[in-house]
């Protein structure tokens, strides 16, 4: 398995081959962001740029909902950094592996982190230590950002020739649901999704758009307490 | 399609873009950047974060699925509470995206089709 020569390639073959599962289910997050971007009144330009520059689909989906009811930049800003403060967990996780690396090739692993990558790469890391680490990491991210870049466009030109009527954007919703259950994997969790959701709908009528935003942080206030209680 | 943005929408699009992207990369390169400076994440940092995924989620998904209306029926009855605790079902059975996004959506046609026809 480590032949030297081949060592290098293999290593980053190897990353794309395990993320290709995951793939499958990134591309229909990616066309719905397409989609939602087309929604929201977002043409091919903006919505690749976001695409690009963000590349963190749930944020992106909540601030194009946000900019498509007319939000205040401020709270499209605010929600979206609320929502993906949870990199800096995955940062200071990843990190040590990345340690020994020039600050150049950091600052661009750095930029392709996403759940899918982090999750990959350290369990991999820890099964397989004698893997080239940015190797293997840049096989299964890249492949990631290539797939939600084409998932994006496409998302984009099907959001542009389907009627409303079908009712696509109804998808947005259905992916975060998806991720959702499994997020909810023991009581503290649980109970930060049903106080989140619950605050979400009873202040979805407050001005500026703040529901998504107190939703949310009611949701992670309510996971902390019931942590101290059920300890 | 609708009207495309104005000048003053595409700047206000764009700038939000920029500043998102701006304080994820942040994030991204947070600790990246400075290990060897900080070893660990302190645990008051990392606690809360464990919440932010199920909160933020759910926060997002509940008002898509449920409007509170003046009668419990009413609030109820609902295609889109209906095709989403469909796929809830089917999230949480396969914990599969494509799945779950084809149940509800075909769900939600099927509620269309027959209150419409």
């Amino acid at each position: 398995m480590t032949v030297d020569g081949d060592l290098l390639d293999a290593d980053l073959r190897a990353g794309v081959r395990d993320v290709s599962p995951l793939l499958l289910g990134i591309a229909p997050f990616a066309l719905v962001a397409g989609i939602a971007a087309v929604d929201a009144g977002l043409g091919l330009a903006e919505a690749v740029g976001m695409s690009v520059i963000v590349f963190a689909g749930a944020s992106q989906l909540a601030a194009l909902d946000l900019l498509g009811s007319g939000a205040p930049l401020a709270v499209v800003v605010g929600t979206a950094v609320v929502i993906n403060v949870r990199m800096v967990m995955y940062s200071a996780s990843i990190a040590p592996h990345f340690a020994d690396y020039g600050r150049r090739l950091r600052a661009g692993l750095a930029y392709v982190l996403t759940d899918q990558a982090y999750a990959l790469s350290l369990a991999e890391f820890e099964s397989n230590p004698e893997r080239s680490r940015w190797r293997y990491y840049l096989g299964a991210a890249a492949s990631l950002w290539v797939v939600w870049q084409i998932g994006t466009v496409a998302g984009v030109v099907v959001g542009a020739s389907v009627p409303d009527a079908w009712g696509l954007t109804f998808a947005v919703p259905l992916v975060f649901l998806a991720l959702l259950v499994p997020a909810m994997k023991d009581r503290p969790t649980t109970a930060a999704g049903v106080a989140g959701g619950a605050i979400a709908v009873v202040a979805a009528g407050l001005p500026m758009n703040l529901g998504l935003l107190a939703g949310a942080v009611s949701g992670i206030a309510v996971g902390l307490a019931t942590e101290v209680f059920v300890e | 399609m609708t009207d495309a943005p104005v000048l003053g929408g595409s700047l206000g699009v764009w700038l939000a873009i920029v500043l998102i992207g701006l304080a994820t990369y942040g994030f991204r390169l947070s600790f990246i950047h400075l290990f060897g400076r900080i070893d660990e994440v302190p645990p008051r940092i990392k606690r809360p974060l464990r919440y932010v995924p199920p909160a933020v989620l759910a926060a997002l998904v509940l008002p898509k699925l449920l409007t509170i209306r003046p009668s419990v029926v009413a609030t109820v009855a609902d295609e889109r509470l209906i095709a989403g605790a469909v796929a809830g079902v089917i999230a949480w059975r396969t914990e599969n995206v494509m799945a779950t996004i084809a149940g509800g959506m075909v769900t939600l046609w099927l509620f269309r089709v027959v209150v419409f026809a």
